[in-house]
């Protein structure tokens, strides 16, 4: 599926809660349960991003034309901002990823999540995505 | 100042307190926002707001030296915070009683200055285990460059301070005891009484950081008289930076300057300088006028209630918190005890704190997560970080008990 689709499927899925934010949170919850957990060999040093709070593991691959990406928090409504982001980019081409607009997080009414304030490791995280990607053209 | 306080061994008129507090009916995330997060800083009265107001509307011009009208009656104001700020810490010569831009501005002038005079390599400088990185960091950074040994007085297993142990902790080289009165974090009220004594006889240099103190106790510092005093007013109902730094008087004279500059001269030329007494030896450059000004206002409206009294809801606050608290199996509280100024530390089991603080921030909870400036406590502790309640005179038993139901909520949606 492309970036765009999967934007929208996920738009989709949030409107079902309406105004409704701890119905919205306890579905952010889910995703972070059902994230698939990253190998434990990927959660090194060198692939954690040091948000002030809660911390972001992220290891990439790339596998025909394509990144892979696995990660895990140890902060659950993180995480299931993490489950979003993968679903998202991961199985993408480099290019898609660089160009990913990623509005849907303004658009399911998640925005505070990307605030420097929060302290997350999430913007951190994107940005680290968006670096595979522009390595992998780089190569 | 309106202030209605009823019956001042027993009973606060909260609700007439809350009214001085414009900021209490504001709305967050839909809900009227119950704030507890006054450990990280304070909510302003109007009494604050209007007298920074009003300095700058009528009084403001830069102080000392000026001939002018305007220029004496800034001055006037400023030394009139100064002896406000002393009698309220029961000094009797204001110029002990130095304006800095806060606790840590104070506590890196205090380093600084022993550094460039009384410690020398090999010294070391005894610090609690639950210091603030502020009253960590001025004091490491002087041991790395000089070869200086921080030690630590250790905790008991109820987190409270191993008194016992300082005795053994302290040796021929023990030049400093920098302390806090209040863990910022875990809300515990250190026994400066002991310790003080202890640091007397070994004739050791004592640093209270009073920063979480000041806030909630009545501090007297004739009567506690330590060598170095700092707190800051912005966690005292004051503005932001600005805050205290008070010495005993033999300091006013001997300790060197960390910063020097215009203000704190008497005669300069090109060779050398010739300093000014007192106070003014500390502060260079134009000072925080309206935030000397502002932290007075802050002090009459603390007065005005009265800091006992403020203690006392506080704790029964605290207490009420620690009470409820306990009855939810799934938390697990640090630093318990009934000897607390306003702080209330703990986490849900198998919870991040990160998650609890941003769900309870949707019901209009302000409470602090993360490791409060305290790594190495959390380390000693074993955990990432812990969510701090911290409470002011202005918050409510209803507040708590508000607090507590939506808790359970969090309990629900994490579980």
């Amino acid at each position: 599926m492309e970036i765009r689709e999967i934007e929208n499927e996920i738009i989709e899925e949030f409107e079902l809660f309406g105004d409704d934010w701890e119905q919205k949170y306890e579905h952010l919850i889910d995703l972070g349960r059902s994230l698939p957990l990253i190998a434990e060999q990927y959660k090194t040093e060198s692939n954690i991003i040091q948000g002030c709070q809660s911390r972001v593991w992220l290891n990439a691959r790339y596998q025909d034309g394509k990144l892979v990406f696995t990660a895990d928090s140890d902060a659950i409504i993180t995480k299931g901002m993490v489950a979003l982001m993968i679903r998202l980019l991961s199985y993408q081409t480099p290019e898609a990823i660089i160009k990913a607009p990623l509005e849907f997080i303004n658009k399911i009414g998640l925005k505070e999540h990307l605030s420097p304030t929060r302290a997350n490791g999430l913007v951190s995280m994107i940005k680290r995505m968006k670096q595979e990607a522009v390595q992998h053209l780089a190569k | 100042m309106e202030m209605k306080t009823v019956d001042s061994n027993i009973h606060l008129d909260v609700e007439a307190i809350r009214l001085n507090f414009p900021i209490l009916t504001k709305k967050v995330n839909g809900q009227t926002l119950v704030y507890f997060d006054n450990g990280a800083t304070v909510q302003k009265p109007i009494a604050v707001i209007d007298a920074i107001n009003d300095y700058y509307s009528h009084y403001n011009a830069n102080i000392h030296r000026g001939v002018h009208t305007l220029s004496r009656e800034a001055t006037e104001l400023f030394e009139q915070a100064r002896q406000t700020v002393a009698a309220h810490f029961r000094v009797v010569n204001p110029q002990q009683c130095i304006f800095t831009a806060g606790t840590t501005d104070g506590i890196n002038m205090i380093a600084q200055g022993l550094a460039k005079s009384i410690l020398k390599p090999g010294d070391e400088i005894l610090l609690t285990a639950y210091e603030h990185h502020s009253n960590i960091l001025p004091w490491q950074l002087w041991a790395h460059e000089n070869g200086g040994v921080l030690k630590v007085i250790p905790l008991l297993s109820n987190h409270s301070l191993d008194i016992d142990s300082i005795s053994t902790l302290i040796t021929a080289k023990t030049k400093v005891i920098a302390v806090t009165q209040v863990s910022n974090t875990l809300g515990l009220i250190t026994p400066l009484e002991p310790l003080l004594k202890l640091a007397k006889q070994h004739g050791i240099i004592t640093v209270i950081d009073g920063a979480q103190a000041a806030p909630h106790l009545p501090v007297d510092l004739t009567a506690l008289n330590p060598d170095f005093f700092v707190c800051s007013a912005h966690k005292m109902y004051g503005p932001t930076g600005i805050g205290l730094l008070y010495m005993r008087e033999q300091w006013l004279k001997t300790l060197p300057m960390a910063k020097t500059g215009g203000g704190t001269i008497k005669t300069v030329s090109f060779e050398k300088t010739e300093y000014a007494e007192g106070a003014l030896r500390f502060e260079p450059g134009t000072p925080h006028i309206a935030g000397a000004v502002g932290f007075a206002a802050a002090l009459k409206f603390m007065n005005a209630v009265g800091v006992s009294n403020i203690y006392q809801h506080e704790t029964e606050l605290v207490n009420e918190a620690q009470h409820q608290l306990l009855q939810l199996p799934e938390v697990e509280i640090y630093g318990q005890s009934e000897h607390k100024a306003g702080v209330i530390s703990f986490n849900l089991k198998n919870a991040h704190p990160f998650d609890v603080g941003t769900l309870l921030d949707k019901y209009g909870i302000a409470v602090r997560t993360g490791h409060h400036c305290t790594q190495p406590l959390m380390q000693l502790l074993g955990i990432q970080g812990t969510v701090r309640a911290s409470f002011a005179v202005y918050n409510t038993k209803a507040e708590v008990h508000h607090f507590i139901e939506k808790l359970k909520r969090v309990i629900h949606l994490l579980a």
